[in-house]
Protein backbone atom coordinates (compact mmCIF):
# COMPACT_ATOMS: atom_id res chain seq x y z
CA UNK A 1 0.00 0.00 0.00
CA UNK A 2 3.02 2.37 0.79
CA UNK A 3 4.52 1.74 -1.93
CA UNK A 4 1.36 2.59 -4.51
CA UNK A 5 0.99 5.71 -2.47
CA UNK A 6 4.38 6.84 -3.16
CA UNK A 7 4.26 6.03 -7.15
CA UNK A 8 0.97 8.27 -7.06
CA UNK A 9 2.69 11.21 -4.89
CA UNK A 10 5.81 10.61 -7.07
CA UNK A 11 3.34 11.14 -10.19
CA UNK A 12 1.23 14.04 -8.49
CA UNK A 13 4.92 15.82 -8.10
CA UNK A 14 5.86 15.57 -11.61
CA UNK A 15 1.95 16.20 -12.68
CA UNK A 16 2.06 19.46 -11.13
CA UNK A 17 5.15 20.67 -12.57
CA UNK A 18 3.94 19.59 -16.26
CA UNK A 19 0.82 21.57 -15.31
CA UNK A 20 3.04 24.81 -15.03
CA UNK A 21 4.84 24.24 -18.28
CA UNK A 22 1.52 23.32 -20.14
CA UNK A 23 -0.08 26.51 -18.89
CA UNK A 24 2.38 28.42 -20.49
CA UNK A 25 1.24 26.82 -24.29
CA UNK A 26 -2.39 26.36 -23.23
CA UNK A 27 -2.70 30.44 -22.81
CA UNK A 28 -0.58 31.25 -26.19
CA UNK A 29 -2.66 29.02 -27.87
CA UNK A 30 -6.08 30.46 -25.89
CA UNK A 31 -5.51 33.98 -26.92
CA UNK A 32 -4.28 33.78 -30.12
CA UNK A 33 -4.27 30.24 -31.72
CA UNK A 34 -0.66 29.72 -31.99
CA UNK A 35 1.06 26.90 -31.15
CA UNK A 36 5.18 27.66 -29.70
CA UNK A 37 7.09 25.17 -31.40
CA UNK A 38 9.55 26.47 -29.20
CA UNK A 39 7.93 25.49 -25.83
CA UNK A 40 10.84 22.86 -24.61
CA UNK A 41 13.45 24.93 -25.94
CA UNK A 42 11.84 27.80 -23.61
CA UNK A 43 12.25 25.58 -20.72
CA UNK A 44 15.44 24.63 -21.45
CA UNK A 45 16.47 28.07 -21.92
CA UNK A 46 15.12 28.76 -18.31
CA UNK A 47 17.21 25.91 -16.62
CA UNK A 48 20.44 27.62 -17.69
CA UNK A 49 19.64 30.79 -16.59
CA UNK A 50 18.93 29.17 -13.33
CA UNK A 51 21.60 26.37 -13.88
CA UNK A 52 24.06 29.76 -14.03
CA UNK A 53 23.15 32.11 -11.54
CA UNK A 54 23.47 29.35 -9.31
CA UNK A 55 26.67 28.08 -10.90
CA UNK A 56 28.37 31.45 -11.31
CA UNK A 57 26.62 33.57 -7.92
CA UNK A 58 25.68 31.04 -6.02
CA UNK A 59 22.21 31.21 -6.14
CA UNK A 60 19.90 28.55 -5.45
CA UNK A 61 16.91 27.89 -7.85
CA UNK A 62 14.44 28.35 -5.06
CA UNK A 63 15.16 31.97 -5.47
CA UNK A 64 16.76 32.29 -9.34
CA UNK A 65 13.40 30.52 -10.53
CA UNK A 66 12.44 34.37 -10.42
CA UNK A 67 15.53 35.17 -12.69
CA UNK A 68 14.70 32.43 -15.44
CA UNK A 69 10.73 33.56 -15.42
CA UNK A 70 11.97 37.59 -15.83
CA UNK A 71 14.64 36.40 -18.38
CA UNK A 72 11.77 33.98 -20.83
CA UNK A 73 9.30 36.84 -20.01
CA UNK A 74 11.37 38.91 -22.26
CA UNK A 75 12.26 36.10 -24.70
CA UNK A 76 8.53 35.66 -24.79
CA UNK A 77 7.84 38.93 -25.45
CA UNK A 78 10.57 39.32 -28.18
CA UNK A 79 9.24 36.30 -29.56
CA UNK A 80 5.91 38.03 -30.32
CA UNK A 81 7.37 41.16 -31.50
CA UNK A 82 10.23 39.97 -33.88
CA UNK A 83 8.70 36.73 -35.29
CA UNK A 84 4.81 36.04 -34.06
CA UNK A 85 3.42 39.63 -34.71
CA UNK A 86 4.45 39.18 -38.73
CA UNK A 87 2.84 36.57 -39.51
CA UNK A 88 0.20 35.77 -36.88
CA UNK A 89 -3.04 34.69 -38.66
CA UNK A 90 -1.04 33.26 -41.64
CA UNK A 91 -2.26 29.71 -41.59
CA UNK A 92 0.81 27.83 -40.32
CA UNK A 93 3.59 30.32 -40.23
CA UNK A 94 3.50 30.31 -36.49
CA UNK A 95 3.95 27.13 -36.04
CA UNK A 96 6.76 26.84 -38.64
CA UNK A 97 8.62 29.79 -37.42
CA UNK A 98 8.70 28.48 -34.07
CA UNK A 99 9.71 25.43 -34.78
CA UNK A 100 13.08 27.40 -37.00
CA UNK A 101 13.38 29.41 -33.23
CA UNK A 102 13.56 25.86 -31.21
CA UNK A 103 16.08 24.78 -33.93
CA UNK A 104 17.98 28.13 -33.84
CA UNK A 105 17.90 28.30 -29.38
CA UNK A 106 18.55 24.54 -29.09
CA UNK A 107 22.05 25.24 -31.54
CA UNK A 108 23.09 28.38 -30.12
CA UNK A 109 23.12 26.57 -26.67
CA UNK A 110 24.82 23.76 -28.12
CA UNK A 111 27.41 25.90 -29.41
CA UNK A 112 28.02 27.82 -26.37
CA UNK A 113 27.62 25.84 -23.64
CA UNK A 114 28.68 22.04 -25.51
CA UNK A 115 26.11 19.34 -24.87
CA UNK A 116 27.26 18.12 -21.22
CA UNK A 117 24.97 17.52 -18.66
CA UNK A 118 25.30 20.16 -16.13
CA UNK A 119 24.49 19.57 -12.37
CA UNK A 120 24.04 22.20 -9.86
CA UNK A 121 25.88 20.84 -6.89
CA UNK A 122 25.05 21.45 -3.35
CA UNK A 123 21.77 23.14 -3.68
CA UNK A 124 19.78 24.01 -0.88
CA UNK A 125 17.61 21.10 -0.88
CA UNK A 126 19.49 18.63 -2.71
CA UNK A 127 19.03 14.94 -0.80
CA UNK A 128 16.99 16.79 1.76
CA UNK A 129 12.99 14.60 2.20
CA UNK A 130 10.68 14.48 5.16
CA UNK A 131 7.97 11.64 5.27
CA UNK A 132 4.57 11.42 5.50
CA UNK A 133 3.84 8.02 7.67
CA UNK A 134 6.10 5.47 5.87
CA UNK A 135 6.34 7.69 2.57
CA UNK A 136 9.16 9.64 1.47
CA UNK A 137 9.03 13.13 -0.30
CA UNK A 138 11.94 14.69 -1.46
CA UNK A 139 11.99 18.08 -1.04
CA UNK A 140 13.05 19.23 -4.84
CA UNK A 141 10.45 17.77 -6.36
CA UNK A 142 8.00 18.70 -3.58
CA UNK A 143 9.15 22.28 -3.44
CA UNK A 144 9.01 22.33 -7.32
CA UNK A 145 5.39 21.01 -7.78
CA UNK A 146 4.36 23.45 -4.78
CA UNK A 147 5.33 26.71 -6.56
CA UNK A 148 4.29 25.52 -10.01
CA UNK A 149 0.74 24.85 -8.20
CA UNK A 150 0.83 28.83 -6.44
CA UNK A 151 2.41 30.05 -10.12
CA UNK A 152 -0.74 28.29 -11.84
CA UNK A 153 -2.81 29.50 -9.23
CA UNK A 154 -1.91 32.94 -9.33
CA UNK A 155 -2.02 32.90 -13.08
CA UNK A 156 -5.51 31.36 -13.49
CA UNK A 157 -6.88 34.25 -10.43
CA UNK A 158 -5.39 36.79 -12.75
CA UNK A 159 -7.11 35.17 -15.75
CA UNK A 160 -10.71 35.40 -14.08
CA UNK A 161 -10.56 37.58 -11.30
CA UNK A 162 -8.71 40.48 -12.65
CA UNK A 163 -10.11 43.41 -15.40
CA UNK A 164 -6.86 42.51 -17.17
CA UNK A 165 -7.68 39.03 -17.27
CA UNK A 166 -11.08 39.50 -18.39
CA UNK A 167 -8.97 41.63 -21.46
CA UNK A 168 -6.82 38.67 -21.82
CA UNK A 169 -9.96 36.44 -22.02
CA UNK A 170 -12.33 39.10 -24.43
CA UNK A 171 -9.09 39.39 -26.86
CA UNK A 172 -9.24 35.60 -27.08
CA UNK A 173 -13.10 35.48 -27.55
CA UNK A 174 -13.66 38.12 -30.21
CA UNK A 175 -10.63 40.22 -30.73
CA UNK A 176 -12.03 43.52 -32.95
CA UNK A 177 -15.00 43.59 -30.29
CA UNK A 178 -12.38 43.33 -27.86
CA UNK A 179 -10.54 46.67 -29.33
CA UNK A 180 -14.16 48.39 -29.80
CA UNK A 181 -13.84 48.27 -26.25
CA UNK A 182 -10.37 50.22 -26.07
CA UNK A 183 -8.45 47.06 -25.27
CA UNK A 184 -4.79 47.24 -27.49
CA UNK A 185 -4.90 43.53 -28.14
CA UNK A 186 -1.60 44.17 -29.61
CA UNK A 187 -0.03 44.90 -26.47
CA UNK A 188 -2.77 41.94 -25.06
CA UNK A 189 -0.79 39.47 -27.36
CA UNK A 190 2.44 41.14 -26.45
CA UNK A 191 1.80 40.20 -22.99
CA UNK A 192 0.47 36.81 -23.20
CA UNK A 193 3.36 35.44 -25.09
CA UNK A 194 5.44 37.06 -22.37
CA UNK A 195 3.53 35.48 -19.70
CA UNK A 196 3.70 32.58 -21.51
CA UNK A 197 7.12 32.38 -21.71
CA UNK A 198 7.11 33.57 -17.78
CA UNK A 199 5.70 30.47 -16.89
CA UNK A 200 7.50 27.91 -18.92
CA UNK A 201 10.75 29.94 -17.44
CA UNK A 202 9.52 29.11 -13.99
CA UNK A 203 9.30 25.61 -14.27
CA UNK A 204 12.68 25.80 -16.06
CA UNK A 205 14.06 27.84 -13.15
CA UNK A 206 13.41 25.11 -10.79
CA UNK A 207 14.05 22.16 -12.34
CA UNK A 208 17.71 22.45 -12.02
CA UNK A 209 17.43 21.53 -8.06
CA UNK A 210 16.95 18.00 -9.23
CA UNK A 211 17.64 17.89 -12.59
CA UNK A 212 20.72 18.15 -15.10
CA UNK A 213 20.81 20.92 -17.64
CA UNK A 214 21.83 20.22 -21.33
CA UNK A 215 20.56 21.70 -24.27
CA UNK A 216 18.21 18.87 -24.94
CA UNK A 217 16.32 18.45 -21.72
CA UNK A 218 13.83 20.88 -23.36
CA UNK A 219 12.53 17.90 -26.28
CA UNK A 220 10.47 15.60 -23.74
CA UNK A 221 9.36 18.32 -21.88
CA UNK A 222 7.83 20.36 -24.74
CA UNK A 223 6.22 16.83 -26.30
CA UNK A 224 4.49 16.65 -22.76
CA UNK A 225 3.19 19.89 -22.91
CA UNK A 226 1.57 19.14 -26.25
CA UNK A 227 -0.07 16.58 -24.99
CA UNK A 228 -1.31 17.58 -21.91
CA UNK A 229 -2.99 20.73 -23.84
CA UNK A 230 -4.20 18.53 -26.19
CA UNK A 231 -5.67 16.23 -23.69
CA UNK A 232 -6.89 19.38 -21.09
CA UNK A 233 -8.59 21.07 -24.20
CA UNK A 234 -6.37 23.68 -25.68
CA UNK A 235 -6.89 27.04 -24.50
CA UNK A 236 -8.53 25.81 -20.87
CA UNK A 237 -5.85 26.17 -17.92
CA UNK A 238 -7.80 23.85 -15.45
CA UNK A 239 -7.83 21.31 -18.19
CA UNK A 240 -4.24 21.39 -18.40
CA UNK A 241 -3.51 20.79 -14.85
CA UNK A 242 -5.93 17.90 -14.82
CA UNK A 243 -4.48 16.41 -18.08
CA UNK A 244 -0.86 17.20 -16.91
CA UNK A 245 -1.64 15.48 -13.36
CA UNK A 246 -2.81 12.62 -15.35
CA UNK A 247 0.12 12.04 -17.80
CA UNK A 248 2.19 12.14 -14.28
CA UNK A 249 0.78 9.99 -12.81
CA UNK A 250 0.49 7.34 -15.61
CA UNK A 251 4.16 7.78 -15.73
CA UNK A 252 4.93 6.95 -12.38
CA UNK A 253 3.06 3.82 -12.16
CA UNK A 254 3.44 2.87 -15.43
CA UNK A 255 7.28 3.24 -14.68
CA UNK A 256 7.10 1.44 -11.31
CA UNK A 257 4.54 -1.61 -12.36
CA UNK A 258 5.71 -2.12 -15.71
CA UNK A 259 9.07 -0.71 -16.07
CA UNK A 260 11.00 2.27 -16.68
CA UNK A 261 11.67 1.29 -20.22
CA UNK A 262 7.53 1.23 -21.11
CA UNK A 263 6.47 4.31 -19.20
CA UNK A 264 6.23 6.84 -22.45
CA UNK A 265 5.01 4.16 -23.94
CA UNK A 266 1.91 4.13 -21.75
CA UNK A 267 1.57 7.78 -21.46
CA UNK A 268 1.58 8.08 -25.15
CA UNK A 269 -0.82 5.39 -25.64
CA UNK A 270 -2.93 6.97 -23.14
CA UNK A 271 -2.74 10.13 -24.71
CA UNK A 272 -3.54 8.85 -28.34
CA UNK A 273 -6.60 7.07 -26.55
CA UNK A 274 -8.12 10.07 -25.07
CA UNK A 275 -7.76 12.10 -28.32
CA UNK A 276 -9.48 9.43 -29.94
CA UNK A 277 -12.31 9.31 -27.85
CA UNK A 278 -12.30 12.80 -27.40
CA UNK A 279 -11.02 14.64 -30.17
CA UNK A 280 -11.49 18.12 -28.72
CA UNK A 281 -9.44 17.30 -25.23
CA UNK A 282 -11.48 16.40 -21.82
CA UNK A 283 -12.25 20.34 -21.07
CA UNK A 284 -11.96 21.14 -24.78
CA UNK A 285 -15.16 23.11 -26.61
CA UNK B 1 -25.36 72.50 -27.70
CA UNK B 2 -27.50 70.81 -30.47
CA UNK B 3 -26.21 71.96 -33.62
CA UNK B 4 -22.29 71.55 -33.36
CA UNK B 5 -20.98 69.14 -35.72
CA UNK B 6 -19.52 65.72 -33.76
CA UNK B 7 -18.64 63.63 -37.04
CA UNK B 8 -17.58 64.58 -40.45
CA UNK B 9 -17.34 61.48 -42.78
CA UNK B 10 -15.93 63.61 -45.96
CA UNK B 11 -15.91 61.81 -49.79
CA UNK B 12 -14.17 57.93 -47.99
CA UNK B 13 -13.29 55.27 -50.39
CA UNK B 14 -12.64 51.96 -48.73
CA UNK B 15 -12.86 48.23 -49.45
CA UNK B 16 -11.60 44.68 -48.07
CA UNK B 17 -8.61 43.25 -49.54
CA UNK B 18 -8.21 45.94 -52.66
CA UNK B 19 -11.86 45.52 -53.78
CA UNK B 20 -13.83 48.67 -53.05
CA UNK B 21 -17.14 48.51 -51.52
CA UNK B 22 -17.60 52.19 -50.79
CA UNK B 23 -17.30 54.98 -53.22
CA UNK B 24 -16.56 58.58 -51.79
CA UNK B 25 -18.82 58.53 -49.05
CA UNK B 26 -19.79 61.47 -46.62
CA UNK B 27 -22.00 62.24 -44.04
CA UNK B 28 -22.22 64.13 -40.88
CA UNK B 29 -23.74 64.30 -37.56
CA UNK B 30 -24.73 67.11 -35.24
CA UNK B 31 -24.49 67.00 -31.59
CA UNK B 32 -28.07 65.69 -29.72
CA UNK B 33 -29.19 64.16 -33.15
CA UNK B 34 -30.60 60.69 -34.13
CA UNK B 35 -29.19 60.16 -37.47
CA UNK B 36 -30.27 56.82 -39.28
CA UNK B 37 -28.40 55.59 -42.65
CA UNK B 38 -30.59 52.89 -44.33
CA UNK B 39 -30.46 50.68 -47.12
CA UNK B 40 -30.47 47.06 -48.22
CA UNK B 41 -28.41 44.47 -47.85
CA UNK B 42 -24.78 44.58 -48.64
CA UNK B 43 -24.96 48.41 -49.58
CA UNK B 44 -22.08 49.28 -47.32
CA UNK B 45 -24.19 50.49 -43.47
CA UNK B 46 -21.17 47.84 -41.73
CA UNK B 47 -18.48 49.06 -43.45
CA UNK B 48 -19.10 52.46 -43.05
CA UNK B 49 -19.51 51.97 -39.73
CA UNK B 50 -16.27 50.19 -39.32
CA UNK B 51 -14.43 52.40 -40.81
CA UNK B 52 -15.60 55.38 -38.76
CA UNK B 53 -15.06 53.36 -35.32
CA UNK B 54 -11.51 52.75 -37.09
CA UNK B 55 -11.78 48.86 -37.22
CA UNK B 56 -10.77 49.29 -41.01
CA UNK B 57 -9.26 52.51 -42.57
CA UNK B 58 -10.36 54.91 -45.66
CA UNK B 59 -7.94 54.39 -48.55
CA UNK B 60 -9.28 57.80 -49.61
CA UNK B 61 -10.79 60.93 -47.72
CA UNK B 62 -10.96 61.94 -43.85
CA UNK B 63 -12.78 61.35 -41.33
CA UNK B 64 -12.94 64.07 -37.79
CA UNK B 65 -14.64 63.49 -34.63
CA UNK B 66 -15.24 66.80 -32.93
CA UNK B 67 -12.53 68.43 -34.46
CA UNK B 68 -10.05 65.49 -34.51
CA UNK B 69 -8.66 64.06 -37.40
CA UNK B 70 -10.08 60.00 -36.67
CA UNK B 71 -9.19 58.96 -39.87
CA UNK B 72 -5.68 56.88 -39.52
CA UNK B 73 -6.71 56.17 -35.74
CA UNK B 74 -7.08 53.10 -34.25
CA UNK B 75 -10.15 51.48 -32.80
CA UNK B 76 -8.97 51.16 -29.62
CA UNK B 77 -8.04 54.31 -29.39
CA UNK B 78 -11.05 55.80 -30.98
CA UNK B 79 -13.18 54.57 -27.86
CA UNK B 80 -11.53 56.94 -25.48
CA UNK B 81 -11.97 59.28 -27.68
CA UNK B 82 -15.81 59.55 -26.84
CA UNK B 83 -16.85 57.27 -30.07
CA UNK B 84 -18.72 53.73 -29.12
CA UNK B 85 -19.74 51.58 -32.08
CA UNK B 86 -21.89 48.50 -31.17
CA UNK B 87 -21.31 46.23 -33.99
CA UNK B 88 -23.65 43.95 -36.28
CA UNK B 89 -24.96 40.74 -34.25
CA UNK B 90 -24.03 41.72 -30.89
CA UNK B 91 -20.57 40.63 -30.70
CA UNK B 92 -20.39 40.06 -26.78
CA UNK B 93 -17.78 38.41 -25.15
CA UNK B 94 -19.62 34.96 -25.14
CA UNK B 95 -17.81 32.88 -22.16
CA UNK B 96 -17.84 36.37 -20.07
CA UNK B 97 -20.68 37.52 -17.58
CA UNK B 98 -23.42 40.55 -18.71
CA UNK B 99 -21.11 41.93 -15.43
CA UNK B 100 -17.71 41.37 -17.32
CA UNK B 101 -19.17 41.81 -20.49
CA UNK B 102 -20.16 45.73 -19.02
CA UNK B 103 -16.60 45.98 -17.38
CA UNK B 104 -15.26 45.58 -20.42
CA UNK B 105 -17.30 48.54 -21.74
CA UNK B 106 -15.42 50.72 -19.52
CA UNK B 107 -12.26 49.35 -20.00
CA UNK B 108 -10.30 52.71 -20.36
CA UNK B 109 -11.24 54.27 -17.28
CA UNK B 110 -9.52 53.20 -14.60
CA UNK B 111 -11.85 54.81 -11.44
CA UNK B 112 -13.79 52.28 -9.53
CA UNK B 113 -16.50 54.92 -8.74
CA UNK B 114 -16.72 56.55 -12.21
CA UNK B 115 -17.16 52.61 -13.40
CA UNK B 116 -19.55 51.59 -10.71
CA UNK B 117 -21.78 55.31 -11.81
CA UNK B 118 -22.32 54.31 -14.80
CA UNK B 119 -23.27 50.75 -14.13
CA UNK B 120 -25.79 52.41 -12.42
CA UNK B 121 -26.69 54.31 -15.45
CA UNK B 122 -27.23 51.24 -17.75
CA UNK B 123 -28.95 49.49 -15.26
CA UNK B 124 -31.73 51.98 -14.74
CA UNK B 125 -31.78 52.09 -18.65
CA UNK B 126 -31.94 48.28 -18.52
CA UNK B 127 -33.47 46.65 -15.64
CA UNK B 128 -33.26 42.76 -16.43
CA UNK B 129 -29.28 43.63 -16.47
CA UNK B 130 -28.98 44.09 -13.44
CA UNK B 131 -30.94 40.54 -12.97
CA UNK B 132 -29.42 38.53 -14.73
CA UNK B 133 -25.38 40.61 -13.74
CA UNK B 134 -24.00 37.42 -13.27
CA UNK B 135 -25.26 34.95 -16.06
CA UNK B 136 -23.14 34.41 -19.11
CA UNK B 137 -23.69 36.32 -21.90
CA UNK B 138 -23.90 33.69 -24.31
CA UNK B 139 -26.83 32.24 -22.22
CA UNK B 140 -29.29 35.07 -22.15
CA UNK B 141 -31.79 35.51 -24.87
CA UNK B 142 -31.21 37.55 -28.18
CA UNK B 143 -32.95 40.82 -27.06
CA UNK B 144 -31.29 40.42 -23.70
CA UNK B 145 -28.35 40.25 -25.47
CA UNK B 146 -28.68 43.19 -27.62
CA UNK B 147 -29.54 45.23 -24.75
CA UNK B 148 -26.29 43.63 -22.89
CA UNK B 149 -24.43 44.99 -25.99
CA UNK B 150 -26.15 48.69 -26.10
CA UNK B 151 -25.39 48.63 -22.70
CA UNK B 152 -21.97 48.07 -22.90
CA UNK B 153 -21.62 50.28 -25.67
CA UNK B 154 -22.64 53.00 -23.49
CA UNK B 155 -20.00 51.99 -20.56
CA UNK B 156 -17.76 53.82 -22.32
CA UNK B 157 -19.41 57.01 -21.62
CA UNK B 158 -19.58 58.04 -25.49
CA UNK B 159 -20.45 61.04 -26.91
CA UNK B 160 -21.44 59.83 -30.12
CA UNK B 161 -22.80 56.04 -30.29
CA UNK B 162 -23.30 53.94 -33.35
CA UNK B 163 -25.66 51.17 -33.50
CA UNK B 164 -25.37 48.73 -36.49
CA UNK B 165 -28.75 47.36 -36.88
CA UNK B 166 -30.15 46.70 -33.52
CA UNK B 167 -33.50 44.92 -34.62
CA UNK B 168 -31.55 41.71 -36.21
CA UNK B 169 -33.29 38.50 -35.05
CA UNK B 170 -35.71 40.15 -32.46
CA UNK B 171 -39.63 40.01 -32.37
CA UNK B 172 -41.65 43.34 -33.33
CA UNK B 173 -42.37 44.27 -30.26
CA UNK B 174 -39.05 44.37 -28.63
CA UNK B 175 -37.97 46.31 -31.85
CA UNK B 176 -40.23 49.04 -30.89
CA UNK B 177 -38.65 48.41 -27.34
CA UNK B 178 -35.31 48.59 -28.59
CA UNK B 179 -35.66 52.02 -30.98
CA UNK B 180 -37.97 53.73 -27.41
CA UNK B 181 -34.49 52.90 -25.82
CA UNK B 182 -32.27 54.38 -28.35
CA UNK B 183 -34.62 57.94 -27.80
CA UNK B 184 -33.82 57.83 -24.03
CA UNK B 185 -30.26 57.92 -25.17
CA UNK B 186 -30.57 60.29 -26.65
CA UNK B 187 -32.55 62.22 -24.70
CA UNK B 188 -29.82 61.61 -21.99
CA UNK B 189 -27.16 63.56 -24.40
CA UNK B 190 -25.56 60.90 -26.40
CA UNK B 191 -25.43 61.34 -30.13
CA UNK B 192 -27.07 58.59 -32.53
CA UNK B 193 -25.89 57.04 -35.20
CA UNK B 194 -28.23 54.50 -36.51
CA UNK B 195 -27.99 51.90 -39.21
CA UNK B 196 -31.08 49.63 -40.13
CA UNK B 197 -32.60 47.83 -42.95
CA UNK B 198 -35.91 48.38 -41.59
CA UNK B 199 -36.67 52.06 -42.95
CA UNK B 200 -39.58 53.26 -42.05
CA UNK B 201 -39.41 52.50 -38.20
CA UNK B 202 -35.73 54.08 -37.62
CA UNK B 203 -36.56 56.94 -39.86
CA UNK B 204 -40.05 57.63 -37.54
CA UNK B 205 -37.68 58.24 -34.37
CA UNK B 206 -34.52 60.12 -36.62
CA UNK B 207 -33.97 63.56 -36.85
CA UNK B 208 -32.43 63.12 -40.40
CA UNK B 209 -31.44 59.91 -42.59
CA UNK B 210 -29.31 58.82 -45.13
CA UNK B 211 -29.95 56.36 -47.81
CA UNK B 212 -27.21 53.98 -48.63
CA UNK B 213 -27.07 51.92 -51.60
CA UNK B 214 -23.69 50.38 -53.30
CA UNK B 215 -21.60 52.40 -51.40
CA UNK B 216 -22.92 55.63 -51.37
CA UNK B 217 -25.23 58.04 -50.48
CA UNK B 218 -28.15 57.95 -52.68
CA UNK B 219 -30.99 60.61 -50.82
CA UNK B 220 -30.18 62.59 -47.20
CA UNK B 221 -32.81 64.80 -45.70
CA UNK B 222 -34.76 64.95 -42.87
CA UNK B 223 -36.55 61.88 -41.67
CA UNK B 224 -40.25 63.30 -42.69
CA UNK B 225 -38.63 64.27 -45.87
CA UNK B 226 -37.37 61.07 -46.28
CA UNK B 227 -40.27 59.11 -45.13
CA UNK B 228 -42.35 61.48 -47.60
CA UNK B 229 -40.19 61.01 -50.61
CA UNK B 230 -41.81 58.53 -52.96
CA UNK B 231 -38.66 57.18 -54.17
CA UNK B 232 -37.74 55.98 -51.17
CA UNK B 233 -41.18 54.79 -49.92
CA UNK B 234 -41.07 52.71 -53.10
CA UNK B 235 -37.49 51.56 -52.69
CA UNK B 236 -37.46 50.74 -49.43
CA UNK B 237 -40.73 50.78 -48.05
CA UNK B 238 -42.70 48.39 -50.31
CA UNK B 239 -45.07 51.78 -50.98
N1 LIG C 1 -14.93 40.88 -44.42
C1 LIG C 1 -15.31 41.11 -45.70
N2 LIG C 1 -14.54 40.69 -46.74
C2 LIG C 1 -14.89 40.94 -48.02
N3 LIG C 1 -16.00 41.59 -48.37
C3 LIG C 1 -16.82 42.03 -47.40
C4 LIG C 1 -16.51 41.83 -46.02
N4 LIG C 1 -17.50 42.37 -45.28
C5 LIG C 1 -18.36 42.89 -46.15
N5 LIG C 1 -17.96 42.70 -47.42
C6 LIG C 1 -18.66 43.15 -48.64
O1 LIG C 1 -18.84 44.55 -48.57
C7 LIG C 1 -20.11 44.91 -49.05
C8 LIG C 1 -20.82 45.76 -48.01
O2 LIG C 1 -21.04 44.98 -46.86
P1 LIG C 1 -21.62 45.58 -45.52
O3 LIG C 1 -21.52 44.52 -44.48
O4 LIG C 1 -20.99 46.87 -45.25
O5 LIG C 1 -23.14 45.81 -45.92
P2 LIG C 1 -24.36 46.21 -45.01
O6 LIG C 1 -25.00 47.39 -45.65
O7 LIG C 1 -23.97 46.35 -43.61
O8 LIG C 1 -25.31 44.95 -45.23
P3 LIG C 1 -26.27 44.21 -44.17
O9 LIG C 1 -27.52 44.99 -44.11
O10 LIG C 1 -26.50 42.87 -44.80
O11 LIG C 1 -25.57 44.13 -42.88
C9 LIG C 1 -20.84 43.63 -49.39
O12 LIG C 1 -20.80 43.45 -50.76
C10 LIG C 1 -20.05 42.57 -48.69
O13 LIG C 1 -20.07 41.37 -49.41
MG1 LIG D 1 -24.39 45.34 -41.90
Amino acid sequence: MSILTQVVLDGLWAGMLYGLIAAGLSLIWGVMDVLNFAHGEFLMVGMYVSFFTGFLFKIDPIISWIAAGAFLFILGVLTYKLVIARILGKAMAPLLATFGLSMIIKNVVLNRFTPNFRILEGTLLEGRSFMIADVIVPLPQFATALLSLVVLGALYLMLTRTRFGWAIQATALDKEAANLMGINTEQIYLLVFGIGGACVGIAGGLLPSYLATHPDVGTLFGLIAFMVVAMGGFGSIPGALIAAIMIGLVESLAGFYIGPVYKYIAVFGVYLIIILVRPKGLFGW
Amino acid sequence: MKGETILTVDDIHCGYDGVPVIHGLSLTVMEGEIVAMVGGNGAGKSTTMRTIAGLMHPTAGRITFKNDDITRIPAHRIVSMGLSYVPEARRLFSKLSVRQNLEMGAYTTRDRAEINARLDRVFDLFPILKDRANQIAETMSGGEQQMCAIARGLMSAPRLIMLDELSLGLQPSLVDKVLETVVEIRNSGVTVLLVEQLVQESLEIADRGYVIQTGAIVHAGSSSELLASPEVRKAYMGM
